[in-house]
């Protein structure tokens, strides 16, 4: 996989790490409930949604890139901090036909 | 109704012809309705299941599965099993499990092939060492067989390993002797063949597509092959678990990853048992067949697709090759990808949820298969009694919040870490 | 010399180099083929059609086809460490020299006993060991399985390290054009006449595919010449590359796709430092597939004898290598491919018995023979007869060669072509998949027993999982199935087809990461000194560090560990610590930065201070320690373990850009950059003063204990100072820019001569943080926090603090946790065993007596006994009891006293000195 840098092009996977999805925001103040929540709980979408990725062989950058996770297909990629608002879905697709095994 | 087996039904097939033998399952049609409905028919839905009917006599059950049965991991998996786990949340469950697979031949009258040849994990460092012998002794206080090798014990069970221009020389090993493999297929099929017997409606090509709940609890599964009523819902869907929760606005500490598998051309006998590497995610086993089965780590990205990426291949390779030179003219045969539920710790989540009647056995990650039995016994157990079985006390969906993880290998809530 | 042709050679045809004759073996037997031969096609010329046994039921078994589907030609290639198994006959490149075996058959080819597997084929059908082997229970692995598992595997893999290497590269393209066959080099002279940047790859050594096969002109030209025309017309284009021998086996995502080629197979050894594979990334823009076809067998009774084969794959032999594949011969086919094919052998001078076209209401009922085909019994017109034959060209259809396309799962089109799938009544074996001996009955007795899905089917009778993958019986047995079912075949589905297309050599993918090289080792600054100096190095991730340094007529590494620490604790020892994380952080921020990322305050922390730092998880698990130093208003180094060094940079990145953008702060990995020692003991600051220019003084009131700073060296190098102590002696840690290092620390030694100084490496450094109380690696597990390790006193407890707030979820505040404690024997000639667990005396040892377990231990030679530390319930209050540390493992039960962790000056009065 292929993930489109925006300071280093397009680069092999290898040269990142990823946290996962993107989105979360961190409490403040004290509630554990909503802690925990915010540290364990995902929406693992099943379709397209974004992520974080750390170009850890290359710029130091942390990215959010918009992936779908049924195909792989890379729709964006951006600097944590630029990146646009999403219309794209934050929940799970309907049942898409999973594919063949 | 299926037949029997045994070496005296397979004269008797070869004599009387294909006509001898019935289907293994019946490939039943949904009802109405049911007691109770397990959602996801792969091993471990599958062997919950069998137990509901077999242990606590509910036969007005079913199974549906979106597609066919053990089509999903239980299907393409590395086939270990073994109880060598650290954590007293883990051993006892775990060792259940392997107990239950010791007599799983006779009890579902179906050959997995249960072969317990042992699993030996490397270390290459003295901190790996104290870090084995911290969890062989962990096993031994828990009664569960492992033994201390050291490198001449490991170079006569593995004297083509490379002992000799290693980056990281092997320095020992923790065995379980009672570790192995057990055939896959065999396992679905074996489960489904029993639970269908004893009456369970296995029912495929059904998705569910809606949960329907109130506040008094569950009231059905909307699939696609109908509405059936239900108020006490099992979900078993693996990788997928996400994806039907979310039917009943749940969110879960799960995440969807990919775990490539591989296998190489079948070579006559190389590898006696199942070994790890310690200096690099690989693992390796030989088929009864003769391929080589070999593995490594996740992929590390969010991923349903059920395959990976060339970088994977080329680790497990390296780790491969590191650990037996003589690898490089075999050939890889075929790989796979499956769906693996990473949880936030590492260890599966058997018990209810807040909705009444619907209950979770997910959180697997890529170690789901040795669970099949005590994963089906323990998820039975709470289904018909209500009650948490002790030996999946620590396996509360809750623990986070609580902080009573059980992470055995210390990675925190990162899922593709464990 | 004048050798005798080979008896089956044509006189006119074929593209082979009859000028270049060339020696092997097959089965310890010498034959003589040309350049441009395969294996498959030297064997035939020689008439040597019997070339293999099949799996399970010892069959005799010959070519079925000439390209890669082949599914019977399984040969073992090669000898001793170079040996490869399973290997296709028809895609080896004959060289001189070559020597081949063929596999599964004892004791001989001709006469195989495993052919009695045959007669028991009854009981042998689809899956049938899932209905036997159960009893007795114990026979499984002691008799049954052991059997089985030397009956498996076709070949033998060879058991010598593989003397060859392996490349990877990368390529890059507009157009990937996987198959030069026709239709792949009219489009790469195409797109390459365009200026796109095209690659085409086909896996066989000649361009041209099917133009080498066929007696039919493109563009009026015979097919070997039209290929050489349009191929000097790609020579011209330099955006074009041509890749022979190199098949694309994998179809990945991002257009990246996996190809390996074959740069020195076709020789009897690689040439000096040329690889013999080269694994290939190739990133696509786009991609063309123009992979052909594969010809379709037809199904009925014993079609895999030797001498039935793939009408294509007859003038294939006939026109590219020239070779008759028999006699006499029958063809068989429902569609046109059969008359060209009998016109074909025809003028080869072959006598065609019968051309049956199933169009016509001709069927071949079964084959006739053993180890060779004799005849066929056919049926016509309602009337069954025999013909003798020993060629049998069959031909069900071309099917389109689709795999690459479905790697990324999406299912093959449909196949709507007519084709004749009616299997013939007859008791014989109809073959669907010749390489694991799958049969139209097995498929059909799987439908009785419910495996009536695609992919069950293909579990349960094992077809299409043989290396061969199902190319020459995937589509028979859909159709097979799809008839019993009465569906059509497009309802039937298909299973998904995974990467690689072909077998690819486990050494292709590892390349260059084998042996020594299987990871980078890094060196400190200071390898090459202590090397000199007889050092004994230990991994540490990927770096070497020195473990101890043993002196001549040591031969325990105890006796040198014990030296080196009571030469630290009573004059002075050097260690290289430059493996450890070190971060440059500065900016206006970076305290507010510093007191989220780490526990600790450090709005206090005065400029030319440290401190020791704890860094949590989000968790509240203690993810890392380490010191930060304040060499700035603004301007501080942090310091990490060796082994968190890169993920708890990560970690800060991850804080800074994600979470808390709005905090200016900036910081860089300055790990490498560094060359840090540690220079420890009573006579440490009398040497480091040897050092250091003037004005700087190293008095105790200047510089105490934690003080850190920026000097310069007597010799004018930069230098940095810090005086943190993890021996618990007077000590420091010395920096300077990397490439100083070993003149640094041969300064030292040379300063430091007459003061005793002594190298001291990770042992004795272990020894000394444990007799202290340290924590460290064996500690710090990822299951501890810091009111575990007794370090509940630095975390300020801020709601921001990463880590803070689930540090205090009810199960981390539990008394009854594991808490650090320190533990000695009681009978102090003991020793101690890190992994054992902490046991009650006179209880049982089961796991509900298990109360925590020993992380580290080490003999102390200040002390003169074994000491430890571990983590125990409810350890604090336990000091004075005594309980068992039990390694069941290696047989040891000792009595042990819980302690202090602190074994040595815990009022820290040496480190103040």
């Amino acid at each position: 996989m292929l993930i489109p840098c925006p300071y280093c092009g397009l680069r092999s996977h290898e040269e990142f790490t990823t946290l996962g999805e993107a989105g979360r925001v961190r409490p403040s103040g004290d509630d554990l409930q909503a802690f925990a929540d915010y540290v364990y709980l995902r929406n693992n979408v099943a379709g397209r949604h974004r992520e974080l990725w750390f170009h850890a062989a290359g710029c130091h950058a942390w990215l959010t890139v918009e992936r779908d996770t049924l195909t792989h297909l890379i729709h964006g990629a951006w600097p944590v901090n630029e990146t646009p608002t999403s219309e794209a879905h934050t929940g799970n697709e309907p049942a898409n036909e999973a594919p063949a095994p | 109704m299926s037949r029997r087996y045994s070496i005296l039904s397979l004269l008797a097939g070869a004599l009387r012809g294909r006509s001898y033998w019935q289907p293994a399952w019946r490939d039943a049609a949904p009802k109405a309705g049911y007691d109770l409905v397990i959602v996801g028919g792969g091993g471990h839905g599958l062997a919950t299941a069998y137990y509901l009917a077999r242990v606590h006599g509910m036969r007005n059950i079913a199974v549906v599965e979106k597609g066919w049965i053990g089509g999903g991991n239980v299907g393409r998996n590395t086939t270990i099993v073994r109880s060598n786990y650290l954590l007293p949340g883990n051993a006892p469950f775990y060792e259940h499990s392997m107990q239950l697979w010791e007599t799983l031949e006779q009890e579902l009258n179906y050959n997995a092939m249960v072969s317990q040849r042992g699993v030996l994990n490397l270390f290459h460092s003295d901190a790996q060492r104290d870090a084995a012998v911290r969890r062989g002794n962990a096993m031994r206080l828990h009664g569960i067989d492992a033994e201390l090798l050291d490198t001449r014990d490991v170079q006569r069970l593995y004297p083509s390993f490379d002992f000799d221009n290693a980056r990281f020389p092997i320095k020992g090993g923790l065995l379980q002797p009672r570790g192995g493999t057990v055939r896959h297929d065999a396992v679905a099929w074996g489960y489904a063949r029993a639970a269908s017997a004893l009456g369970v409606d296995i029912i495929q090509n059904c998705e569910v597509t809606g949960i329907r709940h109130s506040d008094a609890g569950v009231q059905g599964l909307e699939t696609t092959r109908g509405l059936i009523a239900t108020q006490r819902v099992g979900l078993a869907c693996a990788g997928n678990t996400s994806r039907v929760a979310t039917l009943a606005g749940l969110r879960l500490p799960l995440e969807s990853h990919v775990l490539q598998a591989f296998v190489s051309e079948a070579l006559k006998p190389l590898i006696l048992g199942v070994v790890t590497f310690g200096a690099g995610h690989f693992y390796l086993s030989q088929s009864d067949k003769g391929g080589l089965v070999f593995g490594g780590d996740i992929d590390g990205y969010n991923s349903y697709a059920q395959r990976g990426n060339l970088p994977t291949l080329e680790d497990v390779c390296e780790g491969g090759m590191a650990l037996l030179p003589a690898l490089g003219r075999v050939r890889l045969l075929r790989s796979w990808g499956g769906v693996m539920d990473m949880s936030m710790d590492g260890s599966p989540i058997i018990d209810r949820t807040p909705i009444d009647g619907l209950y979770l056995n997910a959180g697997w990650c890529y170690g789901g298969f040795k669970a099949t039995p005590a994963s089906g016994w323990c998820f039975a157990h709470l289904l018909a009694t209500g009650q948490t079985h002790t030996h999946a006390a620590a396996y509360r969906l809750d623990r986070f919040s609580t902080g009573h993880m059980v992470d055995e290998k210390g990675q925190g809530p990162f899922p593709n870490r464990h | 010399m004048n050798l005798k042709p080979q008896p089956f050679r044509h006189n006119n045809c074929g593209l082979i180099d009859r000028n270049t004759t060339m020696a092997f073996q097959f089965d310890g037997r010498t034959y003589h083929g040309h350049a441009g031969d395969t294996l498959a096609s030297a064997l035939l010329a020689n008439g040597v059609r019997l070339l293999g046994r099949s799996f399970k039921y010892h069959r005799p078994r010959g070519l079925l086809s000439a390209g890669s589907e082949e599914p019977n030609a399984l040969v073992e290639l090669r000898t001793d460490a170079r040996r490869e198994p399973n290997t296709r006959a028809t895609v080896i490149e004959l060289f001189d020299g070559l020597e081949a075996r063929s596999q599964n058959r004892w004791p001989s080819l001709q006469f195989d006993l495993g052919a009695i597997n045959g007669l028991l084929a009854p009981l042998f059908g689809a899956g049938f060991y899932y209905k036997t082997f159960m009893w007795p229970a114990a026979f499984w692995e002691r008799v049954y399985e052991p059997l089985i598992r030397r009956a498996a595997g076709l070949g033998r893999a060879a058991m010598e390290e593989d003397p060859d290497s392996y490349e990877k590269a990368w390529a890059f393209c507009d157009l990937l054009v996987v198959g030069g066959g026709e239709t792949g080099l009219r489009a790469a002279l195409e797109a390459g006449r365009r200026g796109e940047r095209v690659i085409v790859a086909d896996e066989d050594f000649r361009w041209g595919g099917r133009c080498l096969a066929e007696s039919t002109p493109v563009d009026g030209l015979p097919g070997a010449q039209w290929v050489e025309q349009i191929l000097r017309e790609l020579a011209q284009l330099p955006e074009v590359m041509l890749m022979p021998r190199t098949t694309v086996f994998g179809a990945y995502d991002s257009g990246v796709h996996g190809a390996l080629e074959r740069v020195s197979d076709h020789l009897s050894e690689p040439l000096p430092g040329q690889p013999r594979q080269r694994l290939w990334r190739i990133v696509a823009k786009s991609t063309l597939l123009a992979t052909g076809s594969i010809e379709r067998p037809l199904v009925f009774g014993d079609n895999d004898r030797p001498g039935v084969m793939l009408a294509g794959a007859v003038r294939t032999y006939l026109h590219r290598y020239g070779v008759l594949p028999g006699e006499r011969a029958v063809v068989y086919a429902d569609n046109d491919n059969g008359d060209v094919t009998a016109a074909n052998l025809r003028a080869a001078g072959i006598d065609v018995a019968a051309v049956l076209d199933t169009r016509r209401g001709a069927s071949v009922v079964r084959a006739l023979g053993g180890t060779a085909l004799r005849g066929v019994e056919i049926s016509e017109g309602g009337r069954t007869r025999r013909i003798e034959c020993d060629l049998l060209a069959m031909s069900g259809g071309w099917m389109p060669n689709l795999a690459l396309a479905t790697h990324h799962g999406s299912k093959a089109p449909a196949d709507t072509g007519t084709r004749h799938f009616a299997v013939p009544k007859t008791q014989r074996k109809c073959f669907v998949d010749f390489q694991h001996d799958v049969t139209v009955d097995d498929l059909l007795l799987a439908r009785q027993e419910g495996f009536t899905s695609v992919e069950h089917l293909k579990r349960y009778t094992t077809l299409g999982m043989a290396t061969d993958q199902g190319k020459t019986s995937n589509l028979n047995a859909l159709a097979i199935v799809a008839e019993a079912a009465g569906k059509a075949l497009a309802e039937v589905g298909s299973t998904r087809l995974r990467p690689p297309y072909t077998p690819v050599a486990l050494g292709a993918f590892a390349g260059h990461h084998r042996g020594r090289h299987f990871r980078p080792t890094r060196l400190t600054p200071s390898h090459a000194w202590a090397e000199a100096r007889g050092a004994v190095f230990v991994e540490a991730g990927n770096w070497l560090r020195a473990q101890y340094f043993p002196t001549t007529g040591e031969d325990d590494w105890l006796t040198t560990v014990t030296r080196e620490v009571q030469a630290v604790r009573s004059g002075v020892g050097i260690c290289d610590v430059s493996t450890l994380g070190k971060i440059d952080l500065q900016g206006p921020d970076a305290v507010a930065f510093l007191e989220r990322v780490y526990a600790n305050r450090f709005q206090s922390l005065a400029v030319g201070r440290c401190r020791y730092a704890l860094m949590l998880r989000e968790d509240g698990m203690v993810m890392d320690d380490g010191t930060v130093a304040r060499l700035g208003p603004q301007r501080f180094l942090v310091t990490t373990t060796t082994a968190n060094a890169v993920g708890a940079y990560q970690h800060l990145q991850y804080c800074h850009q994600v979470l808390w953008p709005e905090l200016d702060v900036q910081f860089i990995s300055v790990t490498e950059r560094w060359a840090q020692f540690s220079v420890a003991g009573p006579n440490a600051r009398q040497l480091l003063q040897r050092v250091v220019a003037e004005p700087m003084t190293l008095e105790n009131g200047a510089f105490p204990y934690l003080a850190c700073s920026n000097f310069i060296l007597r010799n004018g190098t930069q230098a940095r100072l810090y005086r943190v102590s993890f021996s618990g002696e007077l000590a420091y840690e010395i920096a300077v820019p990397a490439d100083g290092g070993e003149a640094l620390i041969n300064q030292l030694f040379v300063a430091g001569e007459d003061l005793g100084v002594v190298a001291y490496g990770t042992e004795a450094l272990g020894v000394m943080r444990i007799e202290k109380g340290h924590v460290a690696g064996n500690e710090l597990t990822g299951h501890t926090t810091a009111f575990d390790l007794g370090l509940q006193r630095l975390v300020a407890a801020r709601n921001e603090a990463v880590g803070s707030v689930l540090a205090r979820r009810p199960a981390l505040l539990e008394p009854t946790r594991p808490q650090l404690v320190g533990l000695r024997p009681v009978n102090q000639q003991q020793r101690l065993y890190a992994g054992s667990h902490f046991l009650p005396q006179g209880a049982a040892n089961t796991a509900q007596h298990d109360t925590g377990y020993v992380t580290s231990v080490a003999y102390s030679p200040s002390l003169g006994y074994w000491i430890g530390l571990g983590l125990l319930e409810r350890g604090p209050e336990r000091h004075g009891e005594v309980l068992r540390a039990v390694d069941l493992l290696r047989g040891h039960d000792v009595l042990v006293e819980i302690c202090d962790p602190v074994f040595l000056d815990p009022a820290g009065e040496r480190l103040r000195v």
